[in-house]
């Protein structure tokens, strides 16, 4: 209160002395205001627009020069467009996927620590901790990933492969240097970790006192009072923090880029090189050797990538509002 | 409240000017390297564009260049071979670095920024590619392991799998080769040191090699990496790796010796360099003053190392600007003259270029019209 | 109703069953499983939580142990001209990262330039004038949809943005900015309304009743109220968009010399900068290269400029921790 009163004070006075510019100012004002918001459409309505308008050539242009391009890109690999695009995006959801498993449970399990295990002076520590790991570069987090863990973990991915094996998904021999979509996913589970982390906190923190003190009396365990009374409360809001990791981890490149060996097929072989890429990777990857037709190609699968970060993020949006009414 | 906020505008404003200032600082200059006296007349600001195979070479040359031309300003961005091209094309940049010389519509297209005349190409940059291996007990020992052109196919086609293969330790009697499966890591991004390797394949191992060839690797055995350095980082990661890469990448790595003739040749600059010497010219192309190499990749020249990765320049025989036609000769009779050439071997062991191929060069680079 | 319910009260309870309680007593062994589970969640949540933070750990740690190696003066204040292979400059160094680290501040200033103003007002726009209507639930949902904008899609919009309103190929720092901005200003809406929240009603309604017209209510009351919340809000997001590598490799591109001119030419960051040494892995080293010659040098400089931009990081995110909490509105 001390803080807004003062400045009030000089205020008035100037008002006083000229009203007549006061209104004008205070149109301006709302002008520029309303300005600022409708530009927030404006800006997301002219990033499709650009995107679309550069990615125009691909759609509307010489098709016989696109398909040279996009063999040329892969290698005869694909010929048109959706055949290029079809296996990056596969890639790409597959990645995320797997990252938001990894990282859901566990990122469950710390928000829960956090917010009901932990002691207070202990909590808001872990919940700096948090904060600040989500602002870690993610540059630094492939740089990391592909110079420490990727040696690293090849024992531990070998032997998944040789005693989960017989599951399509871990189907070995694990590649040696390990770089791929598993060791990816879990460098970008690392990454949203925080993200879901964070929000889910909030949420069970916010879990009403009565309804937990309520369990608690009944004679509920910690945990029973957990799943009966801060799990219901928080499920709109963790689903909605994962939807926010799972758009995160589809956008990711640096990471990605910087780890993953790439390839252009479908497949369900994770711990095996050379057989997926994501969207974004691919577009940095491909970038600096791409002519003006390549761009509008890349381009093209960027609005691919913003088209499903997009709907992703809505549906997250969504849930929260309907869990809010 | 107003004069507080132009205040901070002022503030903000001298921030950004005292980074203006900071600017020029920072540069790793010699402060002993004074321009010299006899300077050349050869002054203004020169771009090139094209492969990243080039680039030490080309940072080597131009830190040659200006010792005696210090009034040149020259810059290159290694944005790759196409893009350098294209950009050459357009008339933007004064010469073009490229692993592959120009196909017969780009000599055509050439006309419109060469004043009438076309395009040439000559050979600047001729490094060897090593095929590096990262195996313990046999790589780090600084052992080579000898290969035959059709070994090489097949383990970079999936056939030979094990690093005990009977083919292998037959040509390699002295060494204990561990039972390792094979990971071959080959780029992933387009590149001409893959053509280059893929040449020499197609040209030595016959049906061994059953693909053809592009800038893009043809198959799908192993793990991809990108650039040179991805796939140097990937072998170092991990034992029991094979892969290629130009030999100024490939220090301290284990490296194939690849069997010409009747032996096996160590790689080094001068074994490329002979390779290039038992080559000819590729007089097939259209266009006047190009010199094109048409590796010879069977040559059984003893000590000979016929897998190389030519990069060419490709500049205008005559230019619409008088300065710049005098800086082309001048810059790439440096380069393709001895001293660059040393240079370049210097800093990163390229192989020179044989006399017999430089007097072409020579020809070629002479002709730019200079009034 | 209140005076009638206790009457209710105990009539019911006469006419109430008697109610055998130790038929819904648990038995041992329920109770003990119960316990066991109890304890095993509790085990896995503890276990959850040091299996994250083992990467954590690793990652924080790495970065220090090996970028502190090569962190001096003299990668501070040089830049990567005149570097070749991994030979030491004149200086005795081996190149640094002063250009990175201008290029980062100009961008990152030219994206705060752009997104707070923007940002705070559209905030304003939101809390203080739209009210329920239509458009501001709208623009509310699209401002949580745009913080999700993977960070390459804002790359590639500023390129195209560029490519067609100044010409093809452009390549700049502010280009970088506008990249940023636009994974910024989301992040500023969104913690300035929280703030515009919190600034109690009592105050508007006290200045508007004192004639004092909207716009100053809003600029010189809730504004300055607000202003802690904004100021530490904004730094987080300077923090956020500071580590962006992917839009800046797309349209701020790259130079190994110091670029200190924001609209023109390329520039180089401090995360651009980590990947391309990154990139290049190794440096060569020829044969007769002096004893200084390092061929890991690349590496060495990827991880002391990965050092130096966490720190960055960590110590806005620490500035705006401490903002908040010092010049935060005291709450009763």
């Amino acid at each position: 209160m001390s803080t807004a009163s003062k400045p009030s004070a000089p205020t008035r006075a100037s008002s006083l002395t000229q009203p007549v510019n006061g209104q004008k100012a205070d149109r301006v004002f709302r002008g520029i205001a309303t300005a600022c918001g409708i530009l927030i459409l404006v800006a997301l309505a002219a990033v499709a627009l650009f995107l679309l308008f550069r990615a125009w050539p691909l759609i509307g242009g010489d098709q016989q020069a696109n398909s040279a391009v996009i063999e040329n890109f892969t290698g005869g690999k694909a010929k048109n467009f959706w055949g290029y695009v079809g296996p990056l995006l596969f890639g790409t959801v597959l990645v995320a996927a797997i990252a938001l498993v990894l990282a859901f449970f566990v990122s469950i399990g710390i928000a829960l620590f956090i917010s009901h295990y932990a002691p207070k002076r202990l909590a808001a520590v872990l919940s700096y901790i948090v904060d600040i790991l989500a602002a870690i570069p993610s540059v630094i987090y492939g740089l990391w990933g592909g110079l420490v863990l990727v040696p690293a973990i090849y024992p531990f991915w070998n032997w998944v492969a040789e005693y989960l094996g017989w599951i399509p998904l871990f189907a070995g021999p694990a590649a040696n240097p390990p770089r791929t979509v598993a060791t990816v996913a879990l460098v970008l589970a690392i990454m949203i970790l925080p993200i879901i982390t964070s929000i889910a906190r909030d949420i069970f923190l916010q879990t009403p006192k009565l309804l937990e003190e309520a369990a608690l009396g009944l004679g509920a365990t910690k945990w029973e009072m957990i799943r009966l009374s801060v799990l219901p409360f928080g499920k709109s809001g963790v689903i909605s923090a994962s939807m926010l990791g799972l758009g995160r981890a589809l956008g990711e490149t640096m990471a990605v880029l910087m780890i993953l060996s790439p390839g252009l097929t479908y497949s369900f072989r994770l711990l095996q090189a050379s057989q997926d890429q994501t969207i974004a990777a691919n577009i940095a990857a491909q970038y600096p050797e791409a002519d003006s037709i390549g761009v509008s190609v890349l381009i093209g699968t960027g609005l691919v990538l913003f088209v499903i970060t997009f709907l992703v993020n809505l549906l997250a949006r969504r849930i929260t509002e309907k869990a809010g009414k | 409240m107003r004069s507080n906020l132009a205040r901070r505008a002022l503030a903000a404003l001298c921030g950004v000017a005292l980074i203006a200032v900071a600017a020029a600082c920072g540069d790793n200059t010699d402060p002993s390297d004074r321009p010299v006296s006899n300077a050349s007349s050869i002054s203004g600001g020169f771009a090139g564009a094209g492969a990243s195979s080039q680039q030490t070479a080309v940072e080597a040359w131009i830190a040659g260049y200006q010792k005696t031309n210090p009034k040149a300003k020259i810059s290159y961005n290694p944005s790759g071979s196409g893009a350098g091209v294209v950009t050459f094309l357009t008339g933007a940049t004064v010469w073009a670095g490229s692993d592959k010389p120009l196909d017969a519509k780009q000599v055509e297209e050439s006309k419109q920024v060469c004043a009438g005349s076309t395009a040439f190409d000559v050979p600047v940059y001729i490094s060897p590619i090593a095929i590096v291996f990262n195996l313990r007990g046999i790589s780090d020992e600084d052992h080579h392991i000898n290969m035959d052109a059709t070994t090489i196919a097949k383990v970079f086609n999936g056939k030979i799998t094990r690093w005990n293969d009977a083919a292998l330790a037959k040509q390699n009697p002295d060494l204990d080769l561990p039972d390792l499966p094979i990971t071959v890591v080959h780029r992933s991004d387009k590149s001409g040191t893959t053509l280059n390797l893929l040449e020499y394949l197609k040209a030595t191992a016959g049906k061994d090699w059953p693909y053809a060839l592009s800038e893009n690797w043809p198959n799908d055995v192993g793990q991809g990496a990108k650039g040179t350095s991805g796939v140097i980082s990937t072998i170092d990661q991990a034992d029991g790796t094979i892969g290629y890469a130009d030999l100024s990448q490939a220090g301290g790595m284990g490296t194939v010796a690849v069997k010409v003739g009747d032996s096996y040749t160590e790689i080094s600059a001068d074994a490329a360099s002979k390779a290039v010497a038992d080559s000819t010219l590729d007089e097939t192309v259209p266009g006047a003053n190009r010199v094109v190499l048409d590796i010879n990749h069977k040559t059984t020249v003893e000590g000979a190392y016929p897998i190389v990765l030519v990069s060419y320049d490709i500049a205008c025989p005559v230019y619409k600007d008088a300065d710049t036609a005098r800086f082309a000769q001048s810059w790439l009779g440096y380069i393709t003259g001895k001293s660059g050439q040393d240079q370049a071997e210097h800093a990163t062991g390229s192989a020179p270029l044989p006399d017999n191929i430089a007097q072409y060069v020579r020809a070629s680079v002479d002709a730019i019209e200079v009034k | 109703m209140d005076e009638t319910t206790p009457k209710h009260t105990p009539a019911t309870a006469d006419t109430a069953p008697v109610i055998d309680f130790d038929k819904f007593k648990p038995t041992r062994s329920y109770t003990a499983a119960r316990k066991r589970k109890d304890i095993a969640m509790r085990a896995l949540i503890i276990l959850a939580f040091v299996i994250a933070l083992i990467p954590l750990v690793s990652v924080l740690w790495t970065t220090l142990a090996r970028g502190i190696r090569r962190l001096n003066w003299d990668f501070l204040s040089h830049n990567m001209t005149n570097v070749i292979g991994g030979n030491p400059t004149p200086s005795g160094g081996y190149g640094g990262i002063l250009h990175a680290v201008i290029g980062t501040l100009e961008i990152t200033l030219g994206a705060m330039l752009i997104s707070i103003p923007i940002g705070v007002m559209c905030a304003v726009y939101l809390i203080e004038y739209a009210g329920a209507s239509k458009l501001a639930h709208t623009i509310h949902l699209l401002v949580d949809v745009m913080s999700g904008i993977p960070s390459i899609v804002a790359g590639l919009f500023a390129y195209s943005m560029f490519a067609i309103l100044v010409g093809p190929g452009t390549l700049n720092g502010f280009e970088g900015s506008v990249a940023l901005s636009l994974l910024m200003i989301p992040t500023v809406v969104k913690t300035t309304e929280e703030m515009l929240k919190i600034v109690p009603n009592d105050l508007r309604e006290a200045s508007l009743a004192l004639g004092v017209t909207k716009q100053r209510t809003i600029t010189k009351v809730v504004l300055r109220t607000a202003l802690s919340g904004i100021v530490s809000g904004s730094i987080l997001a300077i923090a956020r968009v500071i580590g962006e590598t992917a839009p800046l490799l797309i349209t701020a591109g790259y130079i190994v010399s110091t670029n200190a001119n924001l609209f023109s030419g390329e520039m180089t960051t401090l995360p651009v900068y980590v990947y391309q040494e990154y990139s290049k892995y190794r440096a060569n080293c020829p044969a007769d290269a002096s004893s200084g010659c390092v061929t890991t040098i690349p590496m060495e400089r990827a991880w002391s400029a990965a050092l130096v931009l966490i720190v960055i990081v960590l110590i806005l995110n620490l500035i705006g921790r401490i903002v908040a909490k010092v010049f935060a509105p005291k709450k009763k």
